[in-house]
């Protein structure tokens, strides 16, 4: 009891003090504090909080394997705050897009007819990022312990959608490139890896490292794995 | 029609005593005509081999524009130059020990006058000229930079290129042990682009040996680019070593990569959307993160310029 009071009160506000950090600097770099957005600020601001994004969501995605590989249990109690930080630098990435970059066109009196709803349903790697954006949307809705209860089983299932949100942010990075895939292909070896472990897992159940034997505590897993 | 340039780097802030020589005071005193060949390597340069040295008997030119160019460090440290790397930041970073000179260019195909020429003897017979044109990227950011080059149509001309030639191609400096980003296969080596003669031949179309007054940055395709500001970026060649004069349509390196995405003509239309994303607007460099986008203009605002050269031509088709 004493190791989960102490997480709760040390560890969790430090992670989430250390999550915030990377929007803080692209705010501070943005009123040119901490540094500087380069040329393009407002694709500078895009591309930082959507690789955050994807990078959050594949910490989210590696709490349980790093958990079963480790045997250390305690990690499951942050993975919804980077499931929710996921979704917090995705909506930065999102509304940066459409305020900035769209430049809030659809005010009667800006000039520049909107292009916003023909760019999520035309675009497919808009429509692609804006899609893992409703899932997330649903998922951090239902995150709370209360929601949890209520959904029953259905939560599980709907939180299983952290894969296709994962699945759709590198697809999404990948396509809006020019062309070949700059570092898209990296969180896609990532991703491969982090599914890979859950396959094989799936078949042969694996011993963490540290641990002689399972106890029948780490045997079972609880919620997305 | 001249109108006075806005400049943020005067001459006087760069121009050291050293590398002022000027060119036509200097073709005075000792150019007699037989002598020239003869003393080539004496003959001060039009543009001196050193980094960012300035050039003399610059020409204001009333197609420029009077928007406010970008700064010397926006337009040399954001751009797509992949021989050095994919980013934009690639160039400025990978660049610094590119040295051009010296540097040939061959002129070669269907044209009575053919050769191999050192680079200053290439432009010597030109003008120069100061042209402050707006850039559009293909990516959806525009800049306005004052380039110096020559009159692309005056060196067709010079060349006399025959009936047969219908078209301009455009070879760029291939050489991975100096260009990095060569050494791997982000397109196929070297960067190719082409024109028609008509468009080689519009006023507009310059061939770019410097900016701000000063010669070419090696981020920016020094020694000599290609500028065709109407059309999207990636059609201004730079690091240009080959000109032919050709018969038939020539290979463009966007267009090779992907041919869905990048056609021939590439000329900025804010109606015809990259397969990928929309076109109507474009994020000015240098602007405020708050301020709006712009909206993208038909031929890149050059249409008074160059809308005849597409009479009659399907735009949507002819991407």
């Amino acid at each position: 009891m004493e190791k989960l009071r102490q997480i709760r009160l040390i560890w969790k506000p430090l992670v989430f003090v250390l999550c915030l950090l990377p929007a803080a600097l692209v705010i501070g770099d943005l009123f040119e504090i901490t540094g500087k957005l380069g040329a393009n600020p407002v694709e500078a601001m895009q591309d930082r909080f959507g690789t955050w994004g994807i990078r959050f969501i594949m910490l989210t995605l590696a709490v349980t394997p790093l958990r079963k590989l480790t045997g250390w249990n305690w990690l499951a109690r942050f993975r919804r705050m980077l499931g929710l930080f996921t979704f917090f630098y995705v909506l930065l990435h999102f509304l940066v897009w459409l305020l900035l970059e769209q430049s809030l066109y659809f005010l009667p009196w800006r000039e520049v007819s909107p292009t916003i709803i023909e760019d999520i349903t035309k675009r497919p790697y808009i429509t692609l990022g804006f899609t893992a954006l409703l899932l997330l949307t649903a998922m951090a809705i239902t995150s709370t312990a209360g929601m949890r209860r209520r959904l029953g089983q259905h939560w599980q299932k709907l939180h299983y959608s952290a894969y296709a949100v994962a699945l759709l942010g590198v697809w999404h990075y990948w396509w809006q490139v020019k062309q070949g895939a700059d570092n898209a292909i990296y969180y896609a070896a990532i991703f491969a890896v982090l599914m890979g472990f859950r396959i094989y897992y799936r078949r042969k159940r694996v011993r963490p490292f540290f641990q002689k034997s399972l106890t029948p505590t780490e045997t079972r897993t609880s919620g997305t794995s | 029609m001249l109108i006075k340039k806005p400049s943020d780097i005067r001459p006087s802030e760069i121009t050291s005593k050293a590398n002022y020589l000027n060119r036509r005071e200097f073709m005075r005193a000792g150019g007699i005509a037989t002598g020239l060949a003869l003393a080539g390597p004496t003959l001060s340069a039009v543009v001196p081999d050193q980094r960012r040295a300035r050039l003399n008997d610059v020409r204001k030119s009333a197609f420029s524009t009077d928007e406010r160019p970008n700064s010397y460090e926006d337009i040399t440290s954001y751009n797509n130059y992949w021989e050095f790397g994919s980013g934009k930041s690639d160039p400025a970073m990978y660049s610094g020990d590119f040295d051009p000179l010296p540097w040939k260019v061959t002129v070669e195909g269907h044209c009575n006058k053919t050769g191999t020429f050192d680079f200053d003897d290439f432009i010597r017979p030109f003008e120069l000229e100061e042209r402050i044109y707006r850039l559009r990227c293909v990516e959806r950011w525009s800049m306005v930079i004052p380039w110096v080059g020559i009159s692309l149509a005056d060196v067709v001309k010079h060349y006399e290129p025959t009936s047969s030639a219908k078209y301009v191609a455009f070879e760029a400096l291939h050489d991975p042990t100096r260009m990095p980003g060569q050494r791997q296969r982000l397109l196929q080596w070297p960067y190719r682009e082409g024109l028609t003669i008509a468009e080689a031949v519009n006023p507009l179309s310059i061939l770019a040996v410097g900016v701000y007054g000063e010669s070419m940055p090696a981020t920016n395709g020094a020694p000599i680019r290609l500028v065709v500001p109407w059309k999207y970026g990636f059609k201004s060649i730079k690091g240009i070593v080959r000109i032919r004069f050709v018969d038939r349509m020539p290979e463009a390196s966007w267009n090779m990569a992907q041919p869905n995405e990048y056609g021939f003509y590439s000329n900025v239309n804010p109606e015809v959307d990259h397969p990928r994303w929309s076109q109507a607007t474009e994020r000015r460099i240098g602007a405020n993160a708050f301020a709006p986008s712009i909206p993208t203009q038909l031929f890149n605002g050059y249409g008074e310029q160059v809308a005849y050269l597409y009479d009659g031509m399907n735009l949507r088709k002819n991407y």
